[in-house]
């Protein structure tokens, strides 16, 4: 029998989305974007925001109205990707993973944005309701920096919003933007990450093994590139054979060195490229 | 062009990443951080007891221990 050891599954703590009444919006972005304080500013809440590790270690959850309309805000832990490598990355990765909220906006820092694109690549693989918020634009202007959102909406394919969420600036066309990817009136098509041939082909022998255990609607790609790096989270509710048949790939793949190191560079080298 | 690791940069020197020398978790983390090949890091400043070493890294500023930095390959102009 195949084993696997260490990570943990998608636990009843998570299901969380399934069954809400408003349509969910998770906040995910890099430690220190102004992400919390752009929770509060939409929520009204005074969820507590600082800089200092673990600080969200639950999901902080308020509700946001817009133009009449609630919906469910979900501040995610900050991470800088979503293969985790903590507790907190992992609650990150799991929930845009497995609970598929209605839009994802990412919040970016505007004063380094290559830094955090990232991350955006990582969430545009697992999702295409994307927003991202290009915050912190005042501190970016100045330093002399004058972020193009258009251009980078352009580059990424999703919607890009400047904000200042200390001020408040931004965030009503953000939420415009959001309501209209939530409603389907705006339909991301966002910027893809292709691997190389070997690694593809492996994710396509994966992924059906992975999607008959996994809840409905999960993003089996994404989890599948978990599994490939080392992360069992999605292989915690497949059958014993079907594990078998898993490890089996992953020890061919492991054989073949060059493509599978190739997909950990990839998203990330895709920066360098695309976006200059 | 001239190969080095990370850790032998002295404080002001600039280089290219070539390349990482570790697999796995601590691979993906530093890929994570930005140390993608290809992209230009300048060392800093070392901390008094010489270990970390402070790195600019695509506009931001990231702590490394000599170990970990030694797992990053680099390439400078000779």
């Amino acid at each position: 029998m195949a084993t696997w050891a260490g990570g943990r599954g998608p636990g009843p703590g998570l299901r969380l989305g399934s069954g809400h009444p408003h349509p969910t919006i998770a906040l995910a972005g890099n430690p220190n974007t102004g992400k919390s304080t752009l929770f509060n500013a939409l929520t009204g809440l005074g969820q507590h925001t600082g800089n200092w590790s673990g600080k969200t270690v639950t999901l902080a959850r308020g509700v946001v109205r817009h133009r009449g309309r609630p919906y469910a805000v979900v501040d995610l832990p900050g991470t800088y990707s979503l293969l985790p490598s903590s507790a907190e990355e992992r609650v990150a990765s799991d929930f845009l993973c497995l609970e598929r909220p209605e839009a994802t906006v990412v919040v970016v820092d505007s004063t380094c944005l290559e830094r955090n694109l990232n991350l955006v690549l990582q969430v545009l693989e697992v999702t295409d309701r994307v927003v991202v918020a290009a915050n912190l634009l005042d501190e970016a202007r100045r330093k002399g920096l004058e972020p193009d959102p258009e251009a980078l909406a352009e580059a990424l394919g999703v919607p890009v919003v400047g904000t200042v969420a200390t001020r408040g600036w931004g965030l009503a066309r953000l939420m415009d933007t959001v309501e209209a990817v939530v409603t389907g009136s705006v339909r991301p098509h966002p910027r893809r990450v292709r691997y190389d041939p070997d690694v593809e082909a492996l994710l396509d022998r994966l992924e059906p093994l992975l999607v008959k255990a996994l809840p409905r609607g999960a993003a089996v790609r994404w989890l599948a590139v978990r599994v490939l790096c080392g992360d069992p989270t999605a292989l915690s509710h497949l059958r014993d054979g079907e594990l078998d048949e898993v490890v089996r790939l992953l020890a061919v793949a492991d054989r073949s060195e060059p493509g599978v190191a190739g997909i950990l560079t990839t998203a990330a080298g895709t920066l360098g490229g695309g976006l200059k | 062009m001239a190969h080095r690791t990370l850790g032998c940069l002295e404080p002001g020197e600039k280089a290219r990443v070539a390349g990482l020398l570790t697999r796995g978790v601590a691979r993906r983390r530093l890929l994570d951080l930005g140390l993608v090949p290809g992209t230009v890091v300048r060392a800093l400043r070392r901390s008094p007891l010489g270990d970390p070493t402070a790195y600019e890294v695509r506009g931001t500023v990231l702590a490394l221990r000599r170990e970990d930095a030694d797992q990053v390959l680099v390439e400078t102009d000779p």
